[in-house]
């Protein structure tokens, strides 16, 4: 029996693990939406901090200068969208789509040369706890210190947005920009800080993948998680709590096929992949159906170019 | 010290002249930074430019490969156009087109070892319906639940893909395949006619200029598409004018939605000949480029669909020669984009250099 729930454990450990691009990225795009931005460019600068973190990794032999410059490189990126969103008010749809899709191809030009390099071992924490103790041994512990920032970072984010009075600035130019720019706030420097920080946390989740969990440089190794983390901001009704619940259900889906074969059950595994894009349509369904409920979660003004007359 | 003095004014109206030579600026502007970026890479860029853009067209064989590739490209941007118009963002073509090819590709199999000059019409008209099934999906969530269409579609690419997936690798599998993720190949009266030997150009490209003549008509000629106009440029007129707003963001679905399908059946009953994993490089985002460069005009999306798809060929001829990966053709997709994005700040804002000035410190 204790040898069961010594796997129960790994196997919580493991999604845990697999859900922390998702919160990571899903957290920093929360922030840009809050501000009335919608940066469909998730996919493209997870994957630019893929790269950029692994290449650094490769280079400098340095594992925190690895992890600071995905970040780097993720910021850098999306200032491209943020000088195109906001400063040429470019619609955000269109821009977003170009930035994944330019962030795809870059990746690739730029990886050419680390395929097939072997990865780094990443520190891992409290490794001899792990193994000591059975079930909550390996669930708490035995992890990497991001994964333990990803974790703390959806409570971080709904105390910033809840309770700081930069947090409310975030959400008064989300809501309604208009009238946050005649109290004298700075829209576009508001919105810019915020893409910027969804690019760096985005580098950041890219970066998890390519350093720790896969660790090592495969052409488009996000396969399709960014879009999944857009899904789980919409999914979890921008709230951050949410998004750590979603991620996890979202993780333990991803590890759940993986164990499919293993335990031999009948089920498709493509279906099963399938339930996370299929429940975030009955989600958006649920949500949107009552208008009221959808104006109280939704930052008003998201994807809308916002000019102030100078 | 002289500082040059630039002033922003919004314009009252927009040029058409400028309207449509901002794209060619975005073309030009994107050569010159991919010439950056090979060069950055270490390669001579005026070489690594000719063999992305000239080498690819350079003979018969380059040429026919544009128009097959230019050929989806087009007839899925001409759908888009339907709904970039009227203001509903349809950005799951991808899907569209993957579940066209999935219905397509099913009634070819069950036309397998059938003759008949009806077999490939059927197989075409399903794919359509098939697309446009599966379009009229976050259609009926917007009108009727009031949810984003641009998360609905984009979702349903990947229920799209795997539900394709699952069917190459399992029920639908060649029985002589020998597990490969592939079906039979289709029968010869299931494949669109190929127009000259030895090359792979093929039938699809008049239903694709057809469509375009139709997209025109309906767009420019018919009182519906004088509604979708309206709807675009302001959704308030078009309320206050009357008019059906479910209805309309229904039919621009389906339209949209048919035309990828039958996108994705040109492509498995053209050059591929049976259902894969992989049955389109994406040229249902790609498309959402061609619509924008082509400023959502039937005659300039064919344009756009050319340039599009020459990043296509110029990727592949580049992977060979330059050894980079096939992805650098997103790169310049992505560039275009950004810089035709970009560029359309020129309409609508005048920027008037007003000489050097002295600065008073």
């Amino acid at each position: 029996m204790s040898f069961d729930l010594n796997f129960i454990g790994i196997l919580i450990g493991a999604i845990m693990a697999s859900s922390v691009p998702l919160i990571l990225a899903a957290s920093g795009e929360l922030i840009t939406e809050r501000s009335g931005v919608l940066n469909l460019g998730v996919e493209g600068m997870m994957i630019i901090g893929a790269i950029s973190g692994f290449a650094l990794m490769v280079v400098t032999d340095n594992l925190f200068f690895a992890v600071i410059g995905s970040m780097f490189s993720g910021l850098i990126i999306s200032l491209i969208f943020g000088f195109l969103t906001q400063t040429l008010l470019t619609n955000h749809v269109a821009t977003g789509l170009a930035l994944t899709i330019f962030g795809i191809g870059m990746s690739a030009m730029i990886g050419k040369n680390f395929v097939g390099i072997p990865g780094k071992e990443f520190p891992l924490l409290f490794v001899n706890l792990k193994e000591s103790i059975p079930f909550l041994g390996p669930i708490f512990f035995g992890h990497s210190i991001i994964l333990y920032f990803a974790f703390g970072l959806p409570f971080l984010t709904n105390y910033f947005l809840k309770k700081t009075k930069t947090g409310l600035v975030v959400r008064a130019v989300g809501d309604s920009p208009a009238s946050a720019s005649n109290q004298g706030i700075n829209v576009s420097l508001v919105r810019y800080s915020c893409i910027l920080y969804g690019g760096s946390m985005c580098g950041l989740a890219g970066a998890y993948l390519s350093l720790i969990y896969t660790p090592q440089w495969i052409e488009n190794m996000t396969g399709g998680r960014g879009w999944i983390a857009l899904a789980l901001v919409v999914f979890a009704t921008w709230s951050p709590i949410k998004v750590l619940i979603g991620a996890l259900i979202f993780g333990g889906i991803t590890i759940l096929q993986l164990h499919m074969q293993a335990v031999g059950l009948r089920i498709p595994v493509q279906l099963l992949s399938a339930l996370p894009y299929i429940m975030t349509i009955v989600v958006l369904v649920v949500i949107s159906r009552d208008s009221r409920k959808i104006k109280l979660n939704t930052p008003t003004s998201l994807g809308q170019i916002f000019y102030k007359e100078k | 010290m002289e500082v040059l003095l630039i002033k922003i004014e919004k314009r009252n109206d927009v040029s058409r002249s400028i309207y449509f030579l901002t794209p060619v600026l975005a073309i030009f502007l994107t050569l010159f930074g991919g010439g950056i970026i090979f060069y950055i890479l270490g390669f001579n860029p005026i070489e690594a430019l000719k063999f992305f853009f000239i080498t690819p067209i350079s003979d018969l064989y380059g040429l026919s490969e544009l128009l097959v590739k230019a050929t989806p490209l087009c007839l899925i941007a001409i759908g888009l156009s339907f709904c970039f118009k009227s203001n509903n963002w349809n950005i799951g073509a991808e899907g569209q087109l993957i579940f066209g090819g999935i219905v397509g590709g099913g009634v070819a199999l069950l036309f397998y070892n059938h003759d008949g000059f009806y077999v490939l019409p059927i197989i075409l008209l399903s794919g359509a319906i098939g697309g446009m099934l599966f379009a009229m999906i976050p259609a009926i969530l917007k009108t009727y639940f009031n949810t984003n269409e641009i998360l609905v579609s984009l979702m349903l690419v990947y229920v799209a893909k795997l539900l394709l997936d699952y069917l190459v690798v399992g029920p639908w599998s060649n029985p002589e395949g020998f597990n490969f993720p592939e079906t039979r190949q289709f029968s010869e009266s299931a494949r669109m006619p190929i127009l000259f030997d030895s090359l792979r150009i093929h039938a699809g490209i008049f239903i694709t200029l057809i469509s375009v003549f139709f997209s025109w008509l309906i767009l420019y000629k018919t009182y519906l598409g004088f509604q979708i106009k309206v709807s675009g440029l302001s959704l308030k007129t078009a309320k206050y004018a009357g008019y059906k707003g479910k209805t309309m963001i229904i039919i621009v679905f389906m339209i949209s939605g048919a035309c990828a399908g039958l996108a994705g059946v040109g492509e498995i009953t053209g050059p591929i000949g049976q259902l894969h994993r992989n049955i389109s490089p994406d040229y249902g985002f790609t498309a959402i480029i061609v619509a924008f460069l082509g400023r959502l005009n039937p005659v300039g999306i064919i344009f756009a669909s050319l340039i599009v798809a020459l990043t296509y060929l110029g990727a592949e001829t580049a992977q060979i020669f330059l050894q980079v990966p096939k992805y650098t053709g997103q790169v310049f997709q992505g560039m275009i984009l950004f810089f035709l994005l970009g560029s359309d700040y020129l309409l609508f804002f005048k920027i008037k250099f007003l000489g050097l000035k002295k600065n008073e410190l």
